[in-house]
């Protein structure tokens, strides 16, 4: 083979090799300094570096160098902007810096510390890497193993080389702003959330303050609603739209009567009926706002529906009730059996075990009940570190000893029934 | 000392003060890195010569020739005679028109290699120390 061929084929071939590696993007100092071997190898070029520019920041950053000696090139040195736009013409050709004899032009396209460090590390050749007419950095390269000079032929290979390389950094750079925008965004987005979710409780305050006898019973119902799903296997961010329904799902009170809702007797027909319909309210107020999670306007509307077909406002049953309403209706009823009211006090334990024995398939979805015993039977086991239900019930609501083997009783009739029963949420 | 991450692993052996390091059958990256890596420890331990021998080396590309130009350069900084032995013709043309056989001689197999160094004078040791060639 001709010495010419085998210089195209090695020239051809290392051009394939920089594709390859400009392409793998997971590490980008490696992708450089491996892009800096192709250009050494390509040629036998003894010593070479590339330095990445740094737009903000006026400087060259040496993301690679090979063959430089025992001595570490500085990381970083200053790059005035004025060279950086005078080196930015489109498809520039590698400047030989020994032939230039112009000393005061090579200051102006590099300054006074590149060009004290080309004579240190005996670097005579600068080739820009320009991309969209802008300067990104620059590949220099010192003397060949031939020790002869660059002929026009390798001149032309390292500049078509430096095009990749150029696109190589630049791409690099937008991916790196990409990351800071998303980055940013995500900040953003989660101050939103927390926003969200702040306007969210001070809503539940002020759906609880019109009844003044269920003071902090949307948080509550919150909580459970998030307990439980989070028993179920429900994703965080499922849990977390739970728990915003269950701090809304009363947010219809807001247009029934005070009288109504704080009467201290039984209510009439007439202002049942009244009281009735705040879960189509409270979906006709929640349904135009776009919320960050799913059917949060639905799980007020159904929260008073029962699998057996006798709640409202719909009368839906088992599956035609939403999983989520399904869930906010078990915590809405567990929070009402065991908080006082006026015109009773609350349950005690076994009150509200039997209660959910008797309702479970009818009331109440038997694999919501069961999820929720789940959670208050590992509280009083000790397997979680924030008892938070023991907290919401109070002090000596939840006794280990009594209730456990309720719970665990409870617990497998549940869920012998439920694996048998239609509709599991 | 073998690394056998390859199916045809770089390894080296002493013989005297002379350090043999094999290539593996691809000369790219991974395995120039671990060729210039023996070479560099060789050299930081005592060794006086050097001899990298190509015989199950099909392949060369751009990065592989980098890499030995950077052990070139740590053997001229230890003042070490470098043979480069069984190098396939097409490697040997490569080698030749790229200026590496200026700084390091060739010879047909390890045995020539060795015979070849054994008829110089080798240089009192001069250690190289142990770090990133940059």
């Amino acid at each position: 083979m001709s010495e010419q061929t085998t210089k195209l084929i090695h020239a051809f071939s290392a051009l394939a090799d920089l594709g390859e590696e400009l392409a793998d993007t997971r590490d980008f100092e490696e992708m450089v300094r491996t892009t800096l071997h192709v250009v050494l190898g390509a040629l036998g070029v003894r010593r070479g570096a590339v330095a990445e520019y740094l737009p903000g920041e006026d400087a060259l950053r040496f993301v690679a160098a090979w063959g430089l000696g025992e001595e570490e090139p500085p990381a970083v040195l200053p790059f005035a902007a004025a060279s950086a736009e005078m080196l930015s013409t489109p498809h520039p050709r590698p400047l030989s810096l020994s032939e230039t004899d112009s000393r005061e032009l090579l200051r102006l396209q590099f300054g006074e510390p590149l060009i004290e460090m080309f004579g240190e590390f005996r670097l005579h050749l600068a080739v820009p890497l320009v991309v969209h007419k802008k300067f990104v950095g620059l590949i220099l390269l010192g003397d060949k193993a031939t020790d002869e000079q660059f002929t026009a032929y390798e001149r032309e290979v390292v500049r078509t080389m430096a095009r990749h390389i150029g696109v190589g950094i630049f791409n690099h750079r937008l991916l790196r702003e990409v990351e800071q925008r998303a980055e940013e965004s995500r900040g953003l987005y989660d101050n939103l959330r927390t926003i969200y979710r702040d306007t969210v409780r001070a809503f539940a305050a002020a759906i609880d303050c019109k009844d003044k006898y269920t003071q902090g019973h949307s948080e509550r119902v919150g909580k459970y609603s998030e307990i439980i799903a989070r028993e179920m296997g429900w994703s965080e961010e499922q849990v977390e739209g739970i728990a915003v329904a269950g701090y809304l799902h009363d947010i219809g009170k807001l247009v029934v009567e005070r009288d109504i809702i704080n009467a201290p007797y039984k209510i009439d027909a007439k202002q049942s009926s009244e009281l009735n319909r705040h879960p189509a309210a409270g979906y006709e107020i929640l349904s135009p706002i776009k919320h960050p999670y799913a059917d949060i306007p639905l799980m007020a509307k159904y929260h008073h529906e029962r699998i057996d077909g006798r709640g409202y406002p719909e009368g839906l049953t088992g599956d035609q009730i939403p999983p989520g309403a399904k869930i906010v209706a078990v915590a809405d009823s567990f929070d009402a059996m065991t908080t006082d009211r006026t015109y009773k006090r609350r349950k005690v334990f076994t009150e509200v075990i039997e209660d959910f024995r008797k309702n479970a398939g009818k009331q109440f979805a038997p694999e919501v009940l069961a999820a929720l015993c789940r959670a208050m039977l590992k509280e009083v086991n000790g397997e979680t570190k924030e008892r938070l239900m023991m907290k919401l019930l109070g002090r000596g609501y939840l006794e280990p000893e009594e209730s456990r083997p309720l719970l665990i009783q409870l617990i497998a009739e549940l869920e012998s029934g439920a694996s048998r029963a239609a509709g599991s949420v | 000392m073998v690394d056998s991450h390859d199916r045809s692993p770089v390894r080296s052996e002493r013989s005297g003060d002379i350090a043999v390091i094999y290539a593996s059958d691809y000369l790219n990256k991974l395995s120039g890195e671990r060729i210039e890596r023996e070479c560099r420890a060789a050299l930081a331990v005592g060794c006086r010569a050097l001899v990298v021998d190509f015989k199950n080396t099909g392949l060369v590309n751009s990065i592989g020739v980098s890499i030995m130009l950077g052990v070139i350069d740590a053997a001229e900084r230890a003042r070490a005679p470098l043979v480069f032995s069984n190098v396939n013709a097409q490697a040997a043309q490569l080698f030749e028109i790229l200026g590496l056989t200026l700084h390091a001689s060739l010879a047909a197999d390890e045995q020539a290699a060795l015979r070849l160094l054994s008829d110089v004078n080798l240089p009192e040791h001069r250690p190289l120390a142990v770090g990133k060639h940059t």
